[in-house]
C-alpha cells in the first residue's frame, strides 16, 4: 500500500517496526505532492529541502539509537498563520509574504521535540478572514472532491492538504469554525480545543479571545494523538490554562456510548438547513441512539444571536490586533510615503486585502466613541446569554451533537462577493468559540453529488476526552471516513 | 444604521488605513447591511447582564520579572523593511526649526 494513505498512527506504527524510514516517507509524501498539488494548490510554502534534511538526520539517529517519540518522522502540514522559525509564514498576505519568523510557536517547538516533519505551510484566508480560502493573497485552494468548490476556510489549505493526502495530519487554527467548516467541507476530522488548552504563542492573532489550534486528520484516533502532542499550559500563552492534559488516546478505548447523554438542539435543525445534510446529521444521531447514548432535544435559544455577537467581538479584536502591521519593524512596506502617517496608511492599504479591511473598518466602527456601548458592549453582554445557553444545556447533558455546517462546500465565486451570507455560512460553529468550547468535526455522510457532509460534536469546556469517546465510536461504527476523493 | 462615505472616512482615518474613493462606497454599502445584522442584538435584554471579555475566567497572569534568553538583535531586525545599524528606518518624524 502507498504510504500517503496511511493514518498518522499506522505510518507510526510502521516506521516503529523499522518497516519505513523517514527518508521513505518523505519521498512518498513529496511525490504524491508533485502529482495532486497542481489541482489541489493546499500549500503556500513546500519546504522539500528542509524535510529531506530532517528525515535523513532521524534515520541516522534512529540507527544509532534505536528510540523514537511520539511523532518521530511523521509529516505534517501547518497552516500558515503559525510561526515556523526560519520558514516564511505569511497568513496568506501580502503584508507578511516575505516575513521569516525568527521563533517557533510553542506548538511547533512541541512538535519539533517530538521529531515531526514539517512537509510545508499551507493556505488560508488573509489572516484567517473568511471561510473558503477565496481571500487568500495568493490564490483560492481546491476541494479534492471537487475542484470547483471551495475546501472552506479559513484553514482551507490544512484540510484539503489531508484529504488529498498531501500531508498525513495538519494544524489549523479555528475563530468561528475555521478548522471544523473546512474540515466538514473536505471529509476529514476537525477539532478545536476548549479555549485554552492549547497555546496560542506563535499563532498571529486574529480574535485573541476566540482563537484556538486545533488538528485536522483522517480520523478519530489521529486527532485525539495529535491534540496530546500540543496540548498544555505554557508560561508564554497568559491565557493557555494550567491544568493537566489527560491521556486522550485511553478515551478512545470505550466503544459504546451507555450512559451519556447527548443533546440535539432545536435552533440547529431550522430553515436554511440543507435537506440532505439535515438527513445525514438526523442518521448519524440515530447512529448515536444505537450505540447506547440517550439522546434528548434541547435549546440553545441565542443560537440566532451568534454571528452577530462575533462579527462584532471578532472583528474589534482583530481591530487591535492587527494595528501592529504598520510597515516599521517587519513585513511589508509602502514606498515613497513622505511622512510617518502616509507610511502608516499607504502600507495598510497596499498591503491588506478587502476582506481583512472591511474587518478592521468594522471592528474600528464598533469600538470607536459614541459606538462602543451601543456594539461592543451589547455584544459582549449577549456573548454572556449565548454561554449562559450552553450552560443549561450542559447540566441536562454531557454532550451536544449538531450539523458543522448548513450546507456542503459551495461553489468558487459563489458567496464571495455578499460577505454577510459568506459570514452566516459559520452559523453552526461560531457560538461555541464565544463559549469557548471544545468541539469536532467528523464526516457523516455524502451528498448525491458527492460532496462529504460533517457532524459536530460539543463538549463541555476540558472534556475533550467524552467528545473523543463519542466521535469514535460513531466513526468506528461507520465507514465514511474511509471513502477517498477522486482528485480530478 | 446608514454608514455614510464620511463615516467610512473617519474610520478609515481611526484605522491609519488609505481608501479610494471606490472602497468607500464600497465599504459604506457593505458596512451598512452587517450593521442592520448586527442590530439584531437589540431584541435580547442584556439589562444587569455582566459583559464577556474571556470565557475561562483567568484573571491577571503573574510571573517573576527575572532575565531569560531573547532575540539577537540581528535577528530581530532580519524582518526590518529598511534598517540602519541596529535600528529601524522610518520617515522623519520631528520637524527642524
Amino acid at each position: 500500500m502507498s504510504l500517503h494513505k496511511l493514518t498518522l498512527l499506522e505510518l507510526q506504527k510502521q516506521f516503529k517496526a523499522g518497516e519505513v524510514t523517514a527518508t521513505e516517507i518523505v519521498r512518498a509524501y513529496f511525490l504524491r505532492i508533485s502529482h495532486v498539488e497542481p489541482k489541489v494548490k493546499a500549500f503556500v510554502t513546500q519546504v522539500k529541502e528542509s524535510a529531506f534534511m530532517e528525515a535523513d538526520v532521524l534515520d541516522r539517529k534512529l540507527r544509532e539509537w534505536r528510540k523514537t517519540k511520539p511523532l518521530t518522522g511523521m509529516p505534517l502540514a501547518i497552516k500558515d498563520n503559525i510561526c515556523t522559525d526560519g520558514v516564511h509564514t505569511t497568513c496568506s498576505s501580502r503584508m507578511l509574504q516575505n516575513f521569516v519568523p525568527p521563533y517557533d510557536a510553542t506548538v511547533i517547538a512541541k512538535l519539533r521535540a517530538q521529531e515531526y516533519i514539517l512537509l510545508g505551510k499551507t493556505n488560508l484566508d488573509e489572516f484567517a478572514m473568511g471561510s473558503s480560502t477565496e481571500n487568500s493573497a495568493f490564490g483560492p485552494s481546491r476541494n479534492p472532491w471537487n475542484l470547483h468548490c471551495v475546501p472552506g476556510g479559513s484553514s482551507g489549505g490544512s484540510a484539503a492538504a489531508v484529504a488529498a493526502e498531501e500531508c498525513v495530519a495538519a494544524l489549523g487554527s479555528d475563530t468561528g469554525g475555521s478548522i471544523r467548516q473546512p474540515a466538514a467541507f473536505c471529509g476529514v476530522v476537525g477539532l478545536k480545543p476548549t479555549y485554552g488548552r492549547v497555546s496560542r504563542y506563535g499563532l498571529v492573532a486574529f480574535a485573541s479571545s476566540l482563537d484556538q489550534i486545533g488538528p485536522i486528520t483522517r480520523d478519530v484516533s489521529d486527532a485525539a494523538f495529535l491534540l496530546q502532542a500540543i496540548a498544555g499550559h505554557d508560561a508564554l500563552d497568559s491565557t493557555s490554562i494550567d491544568r493537566s492534559v489527560p491521556d486522550y488516546m485511553k478515551a478512545l478505548q470505550k466503544r459504546d456510548l451507555k450512559g451519556l447523554k447527548i443533546g440535539v438542539p432545536v435552533e440547529f435543525f431550522t430553515e436554511g438547513l440543507d435537506p440532505e445534510v439535515e438527513q445525514a446529521v438526523r442518521a448519524a444521531i440515530e447512529e448515536l441512539k444505537n450505540l447506547g447514548a440517550d439522546i434528548k432535544e434541547i435549546r440553545l435559544p441565542r443560537t440566532d444571536a451568534a454571528v452577530a455577537v462575533y462579527y462584532v467581538i471578532a472583528t474589534a479584536e482583530a481591530s487591535s490586533n492587527l494595528a501592529r502591521f504598520d510597515g516599521v519593524k517587519f513585513g511589508f512596506r509602502a514606498k515613497e510615503t513622505k511622512d510617518l502617517l502616509e507610511l502608516y496608511m499607504k502600507t495598510r492599504q497596499e498591503g491588506f486585502g478587502p476582506e481583512v479591511k472591511r474587518r478592521i473598518m468594522l471592528g474600528t466602527y464598533v469600538l470607536s466613541a459614541g459606538y462602543y456601548e451601543a456594539y461592543y458592549g451589547k455584544a459582549q453582554a449577549v456573548r454572556t446569554l449565548v454561554c449562559q445557553d450552553f450552560d443549561a444545556a450542559f447540566s441536562e447533558v454531557d454532550l451536544i451533537v449538531t450539523p458543522a455546517t448548513p450546507t456542503p462546500a459551495f461553489k468558487l465565486g459563489e458567496k464571495s462577493e455578499d460577505p454577510l451570507q459568506m459570514y452566516l455560512s459559520d452559523i453552526f460553529t461560531i457560538s461555541v468559540n464565544l463559549a469557548g468550547l471544545p468541539a469536532i468535526a467528523l464526516p457523516c455522510g455524502f451528498s448525491k453529488e458527492g460532496l462529504p457532509i460533517g457532524l459536530q460534536l460539543i463538549g463541555r469546556a476540558f472534556e475533550e476526552e467524552t467528545m473523543l469517546r463519542a466521535a469514535h465510536a460513531y466513526e468506528q461504527s461507520t465507514q465514511w471516513h474511509l471513502k477517498k476523493p477522486m482528485i480530478r | 444604521m446608514e454608514i455614510t462615505q464620511q463615516d467610512v472616512e473617519k474610520v478609515a482615518q481611526l484605522a491609519r488605513l488609505a481608501v479610494t474613493p471606490a472602497e468607500k462606497e464600497t465599504f459604506a454599502k457593505q458596512l451598512t447591511q452587517i450593521l442592520a445584522h448586527v442590530d439584531k442584538l437589540n431584541q435580547y435584554d442584556t439589562t444587569g447582564i455582566e459583559p464577556t471579555a474571556t470565557v475561562m475566567g483567568q484573571v491577571n497572569v503573574f510571573r517573576e520579572d527575572f532575565v531569560r534568553p531573547s532575540l539577537s538583535s540581528e535577528k530581530a531586525l532580519a524582518n526590518a523593511p529598511e534598517r540602519e545599524a541596529d535600528g529601524f528606518v522610518v520617515p522623519k518624524i520631528l520637524e527642524e526649526r
